[in-house]
């Protein structure tokens, strides 16, 4: 079996799908020749011909309301934004197109699409190529949010995105697309939406987390387990939207103590509603705050932006907190 | 300016197109049924009994659009495209339920009315922000021409859409992937309050095509044959793989932007009267009755057939119910997940259960 990265792992998502499903059409800046800025549909042009993997116009809303067509049409359009920090332009078609053709149509007309972008801090990107927009989506009914934290989810959940029949938002943990391989068969395979996974089981404390944070939380359990003896559980969430609460009870229940881990700033991220819904549904199970380990209220920092996000001390500083109030 | 039947009640007999007579029938039902909806429409929202209407008066020759094309074309209205659907055969009760938001409200009363589509006869549903429909019918062109399948598609818009963000996208879009696309811009001189001159400093909105690599060409949009006409030319040219073309359709928004809007704030009485002249139902009736195709009493007759068949439409609607409000969570996914399931459950338990 072939040990991969996640840009690869992705890569191959992708091409697999294109040679079983002639319906599946990519758009983007620069995927054809060039490959994409993080060469991820490398070789997918040469493949598959200009007709299928189409260079747009430098303009995400043209992307984005370009794939609606092709869907509405009956296709299965993957479409790429060059940068999850880019897709603003496009947030009116998301937001008032998107999320709402299936409802508005009393589900006479849906949008089986998935638009994929490279998110998250620690490239030294600043402003523009660092952020973490998740739960602006979250917040909008009819969109689906999926984030994968390794190579081998990332082809499953890719793959469950593209033969689903709603519209989806596959945000790909730029920071960790290089980082490690793991393996990845090519042959098929997919891990369903809305199901979290334990990566790390643990009595004491509950860690949620997702995509690149999800390595931060994990280092940070192994090492206070080792220094201190405090066992955490590791909950990798996957999708935000549909959002395991089933896994996220069954964890809560029995450590009683939460913590999340996100690097989008704290205020109304999406961190706020995994302690919403621990507040309102397990309150009686915890033994300790609710806490959130996040990036700060500030926009994204370019020198200082691995202090920005949450760091293994910083996680660790919660877990003791929580643990021993 | 393309103008097929003139003011004076001759026609340009070089550009008349060979339609049957019972096809041009059909064009002038349409276009009195939406008249005629109209004058209901907005009585009944000055009554309180429907919430909202949205005027097609003065710019009824849209028909002749849809006339044009194969039924399997897909058509992304704006909103005062009702001709359109009614010309494919939806029924027209199934606008005036919605109108009612009852319970036989193909679109389960959620939408404001004069918003809506349907997918039966591919004419899309369409949303309030102003011109996002059309990069949409450029990406369905597009997926036509990749499948080879023949079909071209159609968006309306308004000539304030030309100054929206995707009016850009999808002219560029368009004319970059050479998608069998027809802009119809129906340029019916207001949008809201604000005259075409405030829009652009271009003369003309048609000209834009030129920035975009494709033609365009301005016609007179109370001249249904202009319409038709024009439009069999572009779709002609886009099934060929010839590209798309950009359509400004002179018209007049004859009454308010919606039922909410008050006109005499911003535009005068003459301007009004002026337009009155040029009506595209009595120009086409008139040519009608020249080409001894029916008489002026006849047309009179139609008029009070359709006034009879809404009345009766409205009247059954309006003593419907709504849907049950278990209806208000669907739809959202294909799926519906845990939290709109417990949602569904605390509105059913209470405003009331399940019909």
């Amino acid at each position: 079996m072939a040990e991969l990265t996640i840009v690869e792992a992705v890569r191959l998502a992708l091409d697999k799908e294109m040679e079983k499903n002639h319906d599946m059409i990519l758009i983007g800046e620069d995927i054809g020749d060039d490959g994409g800025v993080f060469r991820v549909t490398d070789g997918l042009k040469k493949k598959y011909g200009a007709s299928r993997v189409l260079d747009s116009p430098l303009n995400e809303s043209g992307i984005i309301g370009f794939t609606v067509g092709l869907a509405l049409y009956g296709l299965r359009p993957v479409a790429e934004i060059q940068f999850a920090d880019f897709i603003w332009p496009g947030m009116d078609q998301l937001i008032s197109e998107v999320s709402k053709f299936r409802y508005r149509s009393a589900g006479m007309f849906k949008l089986p699409m998935v638009i994929r972008a490279p998110y998250g801090g620690g490239v030294k990107g600043a402003h523009y190529h660092s952020q973490s927009p998740e739960a602006y989506f979250a917040h909008t009914p009819g969109l689906k949010v999926v984030i994968p934290s390794n190579p081998y989810d990332a082809k499953g959940l890719l793959t469950a995105a593209m033969r689903e029949e709603d519209p989806i938002l596959f945000f790909e943990p730029k920071k960790i697309y290089r980082a490690f391989r793991d393996e990845v068969p090519e042959k098929d395979y997919v891990e369903p939406l809305g199901s979290a996974k334990i990566v790390r089981e643990g009595e004491d404390v509950t860690i949620l987390s997702y995509g690149a944070m999800l390595h931060i939380a994990l280092d940070a359990a192994e090492t206070i387990a080792k220094k201190k003896g405090i066992e955490s559980e590791v909950v990798d969430l996957r999708s935000i939207v549909p959002l395991d609460i089933k896994t996220i009870e069954n964890s809560v229940k029995k450590t009683g103590r939460v913590i999340s881990v996100t690097e989008a700033p704290k205020t109304s991220g999406f961190s706020a509603e995994l302690s919403a819904l621990v507040a309102e549904r397990f309150i009686e199970y915890m033994e300790g705050p609710i806490l959130r380990v996040t990036g700060y209220d500030t926009p994204f920092p370019y020198y200082y932006e691995h202090e920005y996000m949450p760091t293994p001390k910083r996680v660790m500083m919660a877990i003791e907190e929580v643990y021993n109030f | 300016m393309r103008r097929i039947l003139k003011l004076n009640g001759s026609i340009d007999e070089k550009l008349e197109p060979e339609v049957p007579k019972e096809e041009l029938l059909k064009w002038l039902d349409i276009m009195i049924t939406l008249r005629t909806l109209d004058e209901k429409g907005m009585k009944l929202q000055r009554q309180g009994r429907i919430g909202f209407h949205v005027p097609i008066h003065g710019q009824e020759a849209h028909v002749g659009a849809a006339a044009a094309l194969k039924e399997s074309d897909w058509i992304f209205p704006a909103y005062r495209e009702h001709g359109c659907a009614l010309y494919r055969g939806l029924p027209p009760a199934d606008i005036v339920n919605h109108m009612f938001a009852n319970d036989l409200d193909p679109q389960k009363a959620r939408r404001i009315p004069g918003l809506f589509g349907d997918n039966k006869i591919h004419f899309v549903t369409p949303s309030a922000p102003i011109g996002t429909q059309i990069i949409h019918a450029v990406g369905a062109a597009y997926g036509a021409k990749y499948l080879k399948d023949g079909n071209v598609t159609i968006v309306f818009f308004g000539d304030g859409a030309t100054s929206s963000n995707d009016f850009h996208s999808g002219l560029n879009f368009s004319g970059v992937f050479q998608t069998p696309t027809i802009f119809m811009c129906q340029n019916n001189g207001w949008a809201i309050s604000l005259p075409r001159a405030r829009q652009t400093a271009a003369e003309k909105l048609s000209d834009k095509a030129v920035g975009y690599g494709m033609p365009g060409i301005q016609i007179d949009g109370n001249d249904i044959l202009a319409v038709y006409v024009t439009v069999k030319e572009a779709a002609e040219r886009a099934r060929k793989g010839e590209g798309p073309t950009l359509i400004e359709s002179i018209t007049y928004r004859m009454g308010p932007h919606t039922s909410s809007d008050d006109p005499t704030k911003y535009r005068s009485k003459e301007e009004i009267a002026k337009w009155e002249k040029m009506d595209p139902i009595t120009r086409f009736g008139d040519y009608l009755v020249q080409k001894e195709f029916l008489s002026k009493t006849d047309i009179t007759k139609i008029w009070k057939k359709k006034d009879e068949e809404l009345k009766e439409l409205i009247e059954a609607a309006s003593k419907r119910n709504p849907p049950p409000i278990d209806t208000v969570f669907t739809d959202v996914y294909a799926e519906m997940p845990w939290n709109l399931k417990e949602q569904q459950e605390e509105a059913v338990e209470l405003y009331g259960g399940k019909k």
